[in-house]
């Protein structure tokens, strides 16, 4: 249920051209054949009543409240189970259908609280609607406990942090249990019961908490009384206006229509006409909003000249003048290129605009990096290398064509659930899923989905494994040469080097663990089980060799032809909500927006110009390569936008010592996060909640941010950009977010097409967006590559210097779990700690069981650099020898003990290969020692 | 890891074994040209001058790279 009423069809669309004419009430009306009764009417704009039906739900035939007559037919069939006939002729309003569906609806309220006036869905009840929409006057069987037997004193579930389920008030229309199965994908729910014992229930005698439920929100969307009802509009009541944003969590990039009352936000509902989401959402964007009012967030600025000192709130212009003066001091002693930032995937493309521009404009020097430097940096290197532009090939809708999906390091069920949802249900229409991955994650295999084959890697083994892959296409014939010839080049020296004997499935199974015919089966079906689609994570980026791990599937596409139409690509699942955009906006420190390297003369000078400054020619510092120079002593002041760099980044023992050898550091963020420990100038953020601007999600949608309330600081976090800029003594200055973003359309040909307006009238756009593709290009590549033909690249298989030893046999690797978000500062503050209160180490049976550890036990983690201590949950899901766990929360730290190893090409940290031993803890430590990170060299 | 070899020496070295399956020189254009594309100038400068140092400790095709960055700057 929502405020804001997008129009409901009853039915699903059907595909195909509207060549089925009938009549509707007189009105004709053509559709697509398989098109229902229900959804043709309302296309005549005829609305018949339901309850059991809804656009995004198979036709259920339940309720009985959408009975017509149609010429022809006998008996009154229901308009949403019936499909149209061409020249059909619909009645859907006569007396003896008014009484028909009368009758349905005293039957309905019979069995159903008359407390309307109290009830938190007061004013937004289909129920309630549909009463008004039959004409119900009286009830002849009474209502309430004196009419009989009924429902009325069932007890209600409020397990959940976030809705309750109050029974009372269900009339068994089944449309949660079916949002769960068909949107969500995740069949918690069902229909206990035969007749009037028929209730809805979570599993088999749970709680909605304890269930299987993944609390995305689905079925409260679907219900259409109060019996499935945000708590906050129990607490709160009824929202009173709506506006629609996009969620500030994962790469998915949802959108919501932000619902509140005055300045307080009630609920975000999940917008059905979302590029990205159409209509769902998963349990952080829907339900985990609280963090940006917590009591946590700073408000004022703060600064301090050592960060022994506590912190002092200072007026914005003192914060704004102490850091700019700072800044000129440091630069002014130590050179130029002593001072640099770091921006935030989960800030917007403006902002993060802004801060690129303060450091070639204000600066002088091209040190500003960002968060996806630690993430999907490969990507951007890889596709650009092989495909000639950085960013993913298909939009989410492609997988809906998809015949096989290649997935590679990437959990989506977790981490980018909305999509995962999408990808189960394209599984369980039969289409074929090829899991790589050192765990057994979800989609291996889960109700109704089972990968067909799943290529279980020993960790660091990605670019054998896709070698091998391609290794099979080449030697088994299985190339699409016409693909290959017309639009790709390179191929013949590829093909000599893949068809080595090195490469074989055989050879390569001796390194990865993975048999070498289940190698040769995967590869067959990718290439010739129709579409072929990868989408891929972290899991292959956060690598020593994540680069080349990104080529090769590049390779792989491009050998088979599956690139540049629907069901087919190359597609990273990115983890933050705007890494996309972090990226295209210039804030790699060897590319300008758009990706276009500094030593372009003529990029530069469009800049220059712009400007009014000249910009340096040469590539800056990354983050690691920053943390390298603050501790060698000529990297001196780092501004750092929205990233907990303290807890995100790997080796927390080398991280902490740049940032402490630093001279200043400025955090922007919206909480005392771990770097802003060792911050001198704390300056408070927005929440996506107060942002203006735009985010681009991973399929390259740029989506309007839209500011519900206004900024808690008084300030846009651009705005204290600029005036960090201008007391730095450079002009920088806009009215508006909508400003920047007409300077990148200015500057940026993938852009030139984009401004606030066409988003709002477009709703979102995918770039690139010009004069050849003016409402943006949803599929990459179709007839040629944007580098013009397709590169493929030698990918020679380098192992990792990280081994496991007789000290450290066991390999850690690191991920994400559903309730949690990054370093966790958002959703730890909100009720999603229920899930997830803390990172546990997930270990094998056996390696636990060699070591003495039971599920719960105290476990100390240690690594060559560092050693933390956190409890242990014994699970299968790993091969032997293969332990796991999140890095959500900072009390355990998992980066105390990762490595500062890193992909070649681009410095993404190796996450996801670290040698670790595991010991147990004895419970006798006491309570304020454990759970405690201690990094090499003492504790912090 | 190898503790005590500066990271640019270790990251030189890593960029190297992507391109050994190539002739020397080959890899070194192939190498230099990375660096040049990505590095900051002060690392490139630490490499030119550790190879100038006589340091041993640089892949062969790492150190000729090193060398073109020093001849084309």
């Amino acid at each position: 249920m929502t405020l804001l009423k997008e129009p409901d069809f009853g039915t699903p669309a059907r595909p195909g051209e509207a060549t089925i004419e009938l009549t509707v009430d007189g009105v004709p009306v053509k559709v697509p054949p398989g098109t229902s009764v229900m959804r043709a009417a309302k296309q005549a704009g005829v609305d018949v009543p339901k309850l059991c039906a809804t656009d995004n739900l198979e036709a259920f035939g339940s309720c009985r409240l959408c009975v017509v007559e149609i010429d022809g037919v006998r008996g009154t069939p229901a308009s949403c189970t019936t499909p149209v006939a061409d020249g059909m002729v619909v009645r859907t309003q006569n007396e003896r259908l008014g009484k028909l569906r009368r009758g349905v609806m005293e039957l309905y309220i019979s069995d159903h609280p008359l407390d309307c006036l109290t009830c938190s869905a007061n004013g937004d009840c289909e129920l309630q609607d549909m009463a008004g929409v039959t004409g119900l006057r009286e009830v002849r069987y009474g209502s309430g406990v004196e009419a009989g037997a009924n429902h009325m004193d069932l007890p209600t579930d409020s397990s959940n942090p976030y809705f309750d389920f109050e029974a009372s008030k269900c009339i068994a229309c089944s449309r949660c249990v079916r949002a769960c199965d068909e949107v969500q994908g995740t069949l918690a729910l069902t229909i206990e019961g035969r007749g009037f014992d028929s209730k809805v229930a979570a599993g088999a005698g749970v709680s909605f908490f304890d269930s299987d439920c993944v609390s995305c929100g689905a079925c409260v969307q679907a219900c259409p009384t109060a019996t499935l009802q945000e708590k906050s509009v129990v607490e709160l009541g009824m929202p009173t206006r709506t506006v629609l944003t996009t969620c500030a969590y994962c790469g998915v990039g949802c959108s919501f229509k932000a619902e509140l009352r005055g300045d307080e936000l009630v609920r975000m509902v999940p917008y059905k006409n979302g590029g990205a989401n159409e209509g769902h959402s998963c349990v952080k964007g829907r339900f985990a909003f609280g963090y940006a009012s917590h009591p946590d967030r700073v408000l004022e600025p703060m600064v301090r000249n050592t960060i022994s000192e506590p912190w002092r709130k200072v007026s914005w212009e003192e914060a704004i003048s102490f850091t700019a003066r700072r800044l000129r001091e440091i630069q002014a002693a130590h050179g130029q290129g002593s001072i640099g930032a770091i921006t935030s995937s989960r800030t917007t493309n403006e902002e993060v605009y802004a801060v690129q521009k303060m450091v070639r404009a204000v600066f002088g020097n091209n040190n500003v990096d960002t968060c996806a430097r630690v993430c999907h940096s490969p990507t951007g290197y890889g596709l650009k290398q092989t495909f000639g532009e950085s960013a993913g090939t298909q939009d989410f809708r492609s997988v809906d064509e998809s015949d096989v999906i290649l997935l590679i390091g990437s959990n989506p069920t977790d981490a980018h659930p909305v999509f995962g949802s999408r990808m189960k249900q394209r599984i369980r229409q039969g289409a074929k899923l090829i899991v790589v991955d050192p765990r057994r994650i979800d989609l291996v295999r889960t109700p109704h989905v089972e990968a067909a084959y799943h290529l279980e890697l020993r960790p660091g083994t990605n670019v054998a494994i896709v070698n091998a892959l391609a290794h099979v296409v080449v030697t088994e014939g299985l190339v699409d040469r016409k693909f290959v010839a017309s639009r790709c080049e390179d191929f013949a020296a590829w093909e000599t080097f893949i068809a080595q004997p090195e490469h074989s499935p055989e050879a390569v199974s001796e390194i990865s663990g993975v048999p070498a015919e289940t190698i040769r089966e995967a590869a067959r079906l990718y290439a010739t089980g129709g579409n072929a689609a990868i989408y891929y994570g972290l899991g292959v980026t956060e690598h020593s060799q994540g680069s080349t791990m990104v080529m090769g599937m590049a390779n792989l596409a491009m050998a088979t032809g599956n690139i540049g139409r629907p069901g087919v690509g190359v597609n990273p699942m990115r983890g933050q909500n705007n890494v996309q955009g972090s990226c295209d906006m210039g804030s790699f420190p060897h590319e300008l927006p758009g990706y276009r390297h500094v030593s372009d003369d003529d990029v530069r000078s469009i800049y220059e110009h712009l400007w009014g400054t000249p910009i340096l020619n040469e590539p800056g510092l990354r983050i690691p390569n920053m943390f390298d120079a603050a501790i060698d002593g000529s990297f001196r002041a780092l501004f750092v936008q929205g990233e907990d760099i303290a807890q995100s980044d790997p080796n927390t023992q080398h991280v902490f010592a740049a940032l402490g050898a630093l001279d200043l550091l400025v955090v922007q963020d919206l909480f005392v996060n771990e770097t802003a420990k060792f911050a001198h100038v704390l300056l408070p953020g927005t929440s996506f909640l107060e942002k203006d601007g735009t985010f681009t999600n991973a399929e390259r949608r740029i989506n309007r941010v839209r500011p519900i309330m206004a900024p808690r600081t008084g300030k846009q976090e651009w705005e204290i950009v600029c005036e960090i800029a201008q007391a730095m003594g450079y002009p920088m200055h806009y009215d508006s977010a909508a400003q920047i973003m007409d300077e990148i359309a200015m500057t940026t040909p993938t852009f030139m097409g984009v401004s606030f307006q066409k988003l709002d009238e477009l709703g979102s756009i995918q770039w690139p967006c010009n004069v050849e593709h003016p409402e943006g290009t949803p599929i990459m590549h179709e007839d040629e590559f944007t580098r013009g033909k397709g590169r493929f690249m030698e990918t020679v298989y380098v192992p990792t210097s990280e081994r496991s030893t007789r000290r450290f046999p066991l390999i850690l690797t690191t991920g994400r779990i559903l309730s949690q978000y990054n370093v966790g500062a958002q959703t730890r503050r909100t009720a999603n700690v229920a899930w997830h209160a803390e990172d546990v180490l997930e270990i094998h049976p056996h390696d636990a069981e060699v070591r003495g550890v039971s599920d719960g036990d105290l476990v100390a983690l240690s690594s060559r650099v560092g050693r933390t201590e956190l409890r242990a949950t014994i699970s299968d899901r790993m091969p032997v020898g293969v332990c796991y766990t999140t890095f959500h929360h900072p009390v355990s730290g998992a980066n105390v003990v990762t490595t500062d190893n890193s992909d070649w090409a681009t410095n993404c940290p190796e996450y996801k290969v670290t040698a670790v031993q595991v010991d147990l803890v004895p419970e006798t430590v006491s309570a304020d020692s454990a759970l405690e990170p201690v990094v090499a060299g003492g504790n912090r | 890891m190898s503790a005590g070899v500066p990271p640019y020496v270790r990251l030189a070295n890593e960029i190297a074994a992507q391109f050994a399956h190539r002739s020397p020189a080959d890899a070194a254009t192939a190498i230099a040209t990375h660096m040049k594309a990505v590095w900051d100038p002060r690392m490139k400068r630490a490499l030119i001058d550790h190879v100038e140092s006589g340091a041993t400790d640089l892949d062969p095709a790492a150190a000729l790279a090193a060398r073109q960055l020093q001849a084309s700057s």
